[in-house]
């Protein structure tokens, strides 16, 4: 790592932090939506943070309560967050190449990864900077929990996050990490098949399972 | 336990095992390389989807809304270099810009 470290140049916590800090406004904003709705949909004042602390995945988390909200059973909201969640598996493997250490602090870091960390990390040749997602992983982390504990506590003086547009800077910081990757032709093809797979099952299959799919893209990277 | 901690208790257990399978089982340990060729590909495959998705997708439904203007403009200023704060700014301020004046 050592080696990596030296011709990574300076990347390390801070550049996680630094790197993070502008999309933590827009994780704040998005926990506090998750309080508000967790609130609604009768979840109480403590089992939202616990899920925040616990869970840490924003999507199945807004998931799973939106379907308590609509009065659905707690089977169909587990299977909801479960597919969301799924594509952390995959992800996962990818992460643990850089992950050294012993089991548990493997298995803290493993926690800190969310999809920005895990982009942020990227160091672009398919290894990440486990220094870059710890600090990235924590900044978000505080983010995230913060912003649901104002939610639930502060929700109906807040109002609606959506109104500034802050869901809109998810798809944009998606974006602004992709570009660097698409060097190569290759990359370009499975970037496009990756976005098409995810577009064209969203309409037929549950939210979660299109990202889910779209990861096959990455099969056209196939060498031997 | 009332439904609520039972979704929350499940949920986190799910993601938690779900997160730890790769970095536990396989830790600082190099994937055999056909593998590790194809993990290169996964965060190119997976961004754009979660792009394409996030600018399109509501719930089961592909929409066109004032997200595409923010992402445009994002993607824009991705063009033109301009650093990841001002694209995320530049995204949520004209998507915001747009529902106000809808």
């Amino acid at each position: 790592m050592a080696k990596d470290a030296a011709g990574q140049g300076e990347r390390d916590h801070r550049t996680g932090v630094r790197a993070t800090l502008p999309l933590a406004v827009a994780v704040v904003g998005f926990g506090v939506s998750f309080g508000v709705l967790a609130r609604a949909a009768g979840m109480g004042a403590v089992a939202p943070i616990v899920m925040s602390s616990t869970t840490f995945a924003g999507s199945a988390q807004f998931a799973a309560a939106s379907v308590l909200n609509a009065g659905g059973s707690v089977a169909t909201a587990v299977v909801a967050a479960v597919l969301l969640n799924a594509r952390y598996a995959p992800i996962g493997v990818s992460v643990a190449p850089s992950l050294i250490g012993a089991w548990w602090s493997r298995f803290l870091t493993a926690q800190l990864v969310v999809d920005e960390s895990w982009a942020i990390a990227a160091e672009g040749d398919g290894r990440f900077n486990p220094r870059v997602l710890l600090g990235a992983g924590i900044t978000l982390y505080v983010a995230w929990v913060g912003g649901t504990t104002l939610g639930v506590l502060f929700g109906d003086v807040i109002g609606d996050p959506a109104r500034l547009g802050l869901d809109a800077a998810f798809p944009a910081l998606f974006l602004a990490l992709l570009a660097p990757q698409l060097r190569s032709a290759r990359s370009k093809q499975v970037a496009l098949v990756g976005a098409g797979i995810g577009l064209a099952l969203t309409p037929f299959a549950p939210p979660g399972v299109p990202i889910i799919a779209a990861s096959a893209a990455c099969l056209l990277g196939w060498r031997r | 336990m009332s439904g609520a901690w039972l979704v929350v208790t499940l949920v986190g257990i799910a993601t938690i095992v779900i997160k730890s399978i790769g970095p536990l089982l396989l830790g600082g340990r190099d994937l055999p390389p056909p593998i590790a060729s194809l993990i290169g590909f996964l965060a190119p495959a997976l961004l754009a989807a979660l792009v394409a998705i996030n600018t399109f997708g509501a719930g089961r439904s592909l929409v066109l809304d004032a997200r595409v203007l923010g992402v445009a403009a994002g993607a824009i200023a991705i063009w033109r270099r301009a650093p990841v704060l001002l694209v995320v700014v530049i995204a949520a301020a004209v998507t915001a810009a747009a529902r106000a004046f809808a």
